[in-house]
């Protein structure tokens, strides 16, 4: 069965991708050595669809994200591959030409509606900036605009509130407004991090419902990284999954979620308690994703894996076609036929 | 905030109270005023006449409602060095000293609040390492040698400034200023920059520190994140969010300036409160010592109460009693 | 989208001494020039305080020895000074660089005393308040809050002032104890105010309160658990303070009041130099002075690093 590793990332339907991000390698140099803490990563969003990046803490998916709007933290920073955005590359771009980018044609959500606010200053005052930052409209125009923004996400008596702090707001109150901050330049893409994570469950709903509808309304694409499954199921277009800095599957959402390929994934699925039938354990991937000085030659999870063969000690896969969905397994070369029966 | 401020108005009263009562335990026990203003030699009749005539027989709830009222009017009795009225010796001296202060507060913070934006903002580079390493040496020179230095420097080498005193003032009212004549200002550049120094550095450090402190905050990065310039955040967002905190500590370092002026004043002989202090310490003069030490608290107390109000006008987190909250 | 931190070493060293050649901290010290310098100052400053009887050219106390016809000498490298006295001769004939040595010796001793008395109050006090709570942590913090709003000179020169009043005669030791204790008590309230705050965070643990209910005495818990974690803050706090004890005890000489005259310390060398400024001859109080501040440079150096050296997230 002959393997054939995909050497350009999987597009999906659509005609050129709005981001497109090429064999990436982010590395920090430390006083001990290098970390590689993003290890060739490849991956593209159509316009206007929804990706999820799902995996553990520290898989890398946060830092990705970083990577794209150019914010990495030193001594973090690019080592190789490229990022691309409507066809032009932005990873080398000089600081202002991306300072330019940022917010205009990419957002960025944070996890923390607590912190992403400047205390000091009105919402009303943080949206006109923005919008005057980049757009060339008028103070007034900027207002109408601001105040259309705050309506638009779902904050009531917008007229009056868009002159208040932000401690005047609860969580989920915040996270829209945050929200709206990052659409007030009518971006083309959206890099979400951890949305929802530090909201409460009963507004987690509201709010990823909002940022779909949004999203939608205003034709962006969405990047929304995340570690809770239920938030990319309801959500999400396709999903990637990430492992020690790398993709270990991508694919349509029903896909990764009902037929997984990779064992990761598998066991990631395997998890999530079913709310049906009893349950005496939890169902536990054995081991834990290694750290960064320590990530084992060959498949990165083969450690872990039941299924794992000499050659994945070896030789590092890439993702390969797995039928609906694309993973970086051994097993699926060989598997693969059989399983265009079944998805 | 009216109950703030009230809260405040009493602790306000409380440490002044407490404050009166340690100059008035200074008053009764340390030291024997009847020796001092009758000498050794005195006869037991005398003492006793003395002592009544002060009030020295009286019970002692008795003596500290009298020092108190005294107190609050300004009347502490006679110098036991100078022989005058204790109130009419600071109100003389306490111009001199005020100008010195401001002068080096506004030096301090002139020059100190850009250069700790400056050492925050190009972190790393060699102008920034030079500046904090300077204002390593502003933290380690004793106040009184920076003083000596620039008198050495500019007075008896260079012979550009004058070493001491004040120089020529004019009485407007009550208030003698030596801000209206060339000579007055010619003779306060050397003190206020001598006593400006350790501020300087203090405020630099402060401002450094506080606005790396802040450029790592979360809003600073979704600020980067919605791609507004640098200078807007820089400026706009960092430097606002710093200078919330260094308000406070500034206000505070206004009553510590008046405090280390009794150095300054000392090097210079400047005729300050400070310098008369000083020489009521080296006599032990203990009705200028309390005296002094009341109108400190006082001053600090008040400035302590002025930045707390600064501090609600400018950070509206405290200004809103009731969060407005709505799901 | 946060950086990593960098990985601790995937092999662990025996020993503690080993442990603390790789660690983050002796690195830090390593690879920086004003730490080793700093370090390097310091070290000399006290060893020539320390034994200055013994590598002290002249003894300047010795009455017998002095000269008055070495009387003002300038330094060795000015055409009239003469090498038996490299940094010169006061009014007295005295060496001035021997007088340095031994002036250094009394401020070391009093700043390191000082900041000894003040980290063992303060760090008992904050145990105190933090553990027991209550009243006498409201207490014990208002006194603070109400110290805290005095300069230490201040403060240092009314309790100089009051002992002065008090024993007008006093004994040179008790002299000496007086000053100590007015230093030491214008530094307390830092080390009392961190302590607190570790000690009420350590006190909601739920290991402390297993211990409380089996029975351990409430001082072992404190000393055991709680200590270990302030340390370096205290540390921080401790080196910082040595140079600014230091400098408060210059101060105070120099205005006067603090070592009486026959013990003279740095700052009452410069005093006693102040007054041949006008004369010319700048260098018997100029070098007391570069001494002093070589030293408050060099320990508030180190205190920087160590203050930077431990605190991790500027790594």
């Amino acid at each position: 069965m002959a393997t054939t590793p995909a050497p350009a990332p999987p597009v999906s339907a659509a005609a050129t991708p709005l981001l497109e991000v090429r064999h990436l390698r982010v590395e920090f140099p430390t006083r001990r050595g290098t970390l590689l803490a993003i290890d060739d990563v490849s991956f593209s969003i159509a316009p206007g669809e929804i990706l999820g990046v799902v995996g553990e803490s520290g898989a890398g998916k946060s830092l990705t994200g970083a990577a794209i709007i150019g914010l990495l933290e030193p001594p973090g920073r690019i080592a190789g591959g490229e990022i691309l955005l409507e066809g032009r590359r932005i990873d080398d771009l000089p600081y202002e030409q991306m300072r330019r980018l940022r917010g205009r044609r990419i957002g960025a959500i944070f996890q923390d509606p607590l912190t992403s606010l400047n205390p000091l200053y009105t919402i009303g005052r943080q949206l006109t900036e923005t919008i005057q930052t980049h757009l060339d409209v008028d103070a007034a125009e900027a207002r109408r605009r601001a105040i259309g923004l705050l309506q638009a996400t779902g904050i009531p008596a917008a007229e009056q509130r868009i002159d208040q702090y932000p401690h005047q707001f609860s969580g989920g109150m915040r996270q829209r407004v945050v929200i709206a901050l990052a659409l007030a330049a009518e971006p083309r893409l959206i890099v979400a991090d951890e949305p929802t994570t530090a909201l409460d469950v009963s507004i987690q709903a509201q709010i990823i419902a909002l940022l779909k509808r949004l999203a939608r309304e205003h034709g962006a694409s969405v990047m929304l990284v995340t570690h809770d499954m239920g938030v990319i199921a309801e959500t999400c277009d396709r999903v990637a999954v990430m492992y020690a800095g790398r993709i270990v599957e991508v694919g349509p959402v029903h896909d990764v979620i009902h037929a997984p390929a990779h064992p990761y994934t598998a066991g990631l699925m395997g998890s999530i308690p079913a709310m049906d039938g009893e349950r005496e354990r939890l169902a536990q991937i054995e081991g834990a994703m290694p750290r960064l000085n320590a990530i084992p030659p060959g498949c990165a999870y083969h450690p872990r894996c039941p299924h794992v063969e000499p050659r994945c000690r070896a030789e590092r896969p890439e993702l390969m076609d797995a039928g609906a969905t694309h993973a970086a397994c051994w097993r699926v070369a060989a598997v693969a036929p059989a399983r265009e029966g079944t998805a | 905030m009216f109950a703030f401020v009230l809260r405040r108005l009493m602790q306000a009263v409380v440490v002044m109270a407490t404050v009166g009562f340690l100059a008035f335990m200074l008053f009764q026990y340390v030291g024997d005023p009847v020796t001092s203003l009758l000498g050794q030699d005195a006869t037991q009749e005398q003492r006793e006449a003395l002592r009544k005539d002060l009030g020295l027989d009286q019970p002692f709830p008795v003596q500290f409602a009298r020092f108190a009222a005294n107190a609050v009017q300004g009347e502490f009795g006679l110098s036991l060095r100078q022989g005058r009225k204790v109130s009419s010796l600071i109100a003389e001296r306490l111009p001199a000293t005020l100008e010195l202060a401001l002068a080096a507060a506004v030096i301090a913070l002139v020059v100190g609040v850009p250069l700790g934006v400056y050492a925050a903002l190009r972190r790393g580079t060699f102008g920034s390492q030079a500046v904090m390493t300077l204002s390593l040496l502003g933290v380690s020179l004793p106040t009184f040698l920076i003083g000596i230095l620039l008198i050495l420097v500019f007075s008896v080498q260079l012979k550009w400034l004058p070493s001491f005193g004040r120089g020529d003032t004019v009485s407007l009212g009550g208030w003698t200023t030596g801000l209206l004549t060339a000579d007055g200002w010619k003779h306060l550049i050397l003190p206020s920059i001598t006593l400006a120094v350790f501020q300087l550095a203090l405020i630099l450090r402060l401002v450094r520190a506080e606005m790396l402190e802040v450029l790592r905050t979360d809003y600073i990065k979704f600020a980067r994140a919605r791609g507004l310039t640098d200078r807007a955040v820089h400026f706009g967002h960092a430097l606002k969010n710093t200078l919330v905190p260094v308000i406070t500590i500034t206000g505070l370092q206004l009553g510590s300036l008046i405090a280390f002026a009794i150095i300054t004043e000392t090097v210079f002989q400047w005729p300050g409160m400070g310098f008369l202090f000083i020489q009521a310490v080296q006599f032990a003069d203990i009705p200028v010592m309390a005296a002094y030490l009341c109108l400190i608290a006082l001053i600090f107390v008040v400035v302590n109460l002025v930045v707390d109000l600064l501090y609600f006008a400018v950070d509206p987190r405290l200004r809103i009693e009731r969060a407005v909250s709505a799901h | 989208m946060s950086s990593k931190a960098p990985p601790s070493p995937t092999v662990a060293p025996a020993g503690a001494w080993a442990r603390f050649l790789d660690s983050d901290v002796w690195h830090s010290f390593r690879t920086s020039p004003m730490a080793i310098a700093a370090a390097a100052i310091a070290f000399v400053c006290v060893f020539c305080a320390v034994f200055a009887p013994w590598v002290a050219p002249h003894d300047p106390f010795d009455l017998a020895t002095l000269n008055l016809a070495d009387a003002r000498l300038p330094p060795a490298w000015e055409p009239e000074g003469s090498t038996t006295y490299l940094l010169g001769t006061d009014d007295q004939g005295r060496c001035i660089l021997s007088a340095l040595m031994y002036g250094a010796r009394i401020s070391l001793a009093v700043g390191l005393a000082s900041v000894l008395l003040s980290v063992v109050v303060g760090v008992g006090l904050g145990l105190l308040s933090g553990f027991a709570g209550g009243r006498v942590d409201a207490f014990i913090m208002r006194v603070c809050d109400v110290m805290l709003s005095f300069p230490s000179i201040l403060i240092a020169l009314l309790i100089d002032g009051v002992g002065r009043a008090m024993f007008p005669n006093a004994h040179e030791t008790l002299a000496f104890g007086v000053l100590i204790f007015a230093i030491a008590l214008s530094g307390w309230v830092q080390y009392a105010r961190t302590v607190r705050g570790s000690t009420l965070v350590e006190r909601n643990k739920e290991y402390v309160q297993a211990a409380r209910v089996i029975g351990v005495a409430p001082w072992r818990i404190m000393a055991r658990h709680v200590l270990p974690n302030v340390l370096g803050p205290v540390l921080v706090l401790a080196t910082i303070q040595v140079a600014a004890a230091i400098l408060t005890e210059a101060t105070l000489s120099f205005l006067g009041v603090g070592v009486p005259p026959t013990s003279p310390s740095l700052g009452t060398l410069i005093r006693i130099g102040n007054d041949f400024l006008f004369s010319g001859e700048w260098w018997i109080t100029i070098f007391p002075g570069v001494m002093l501040v070589l030293i408050a440079l060099s320990v508030n150096l180190l205190g920087d690093w160590l203050r930077d050296a431990l605190n991790p997230r500027l790594r």
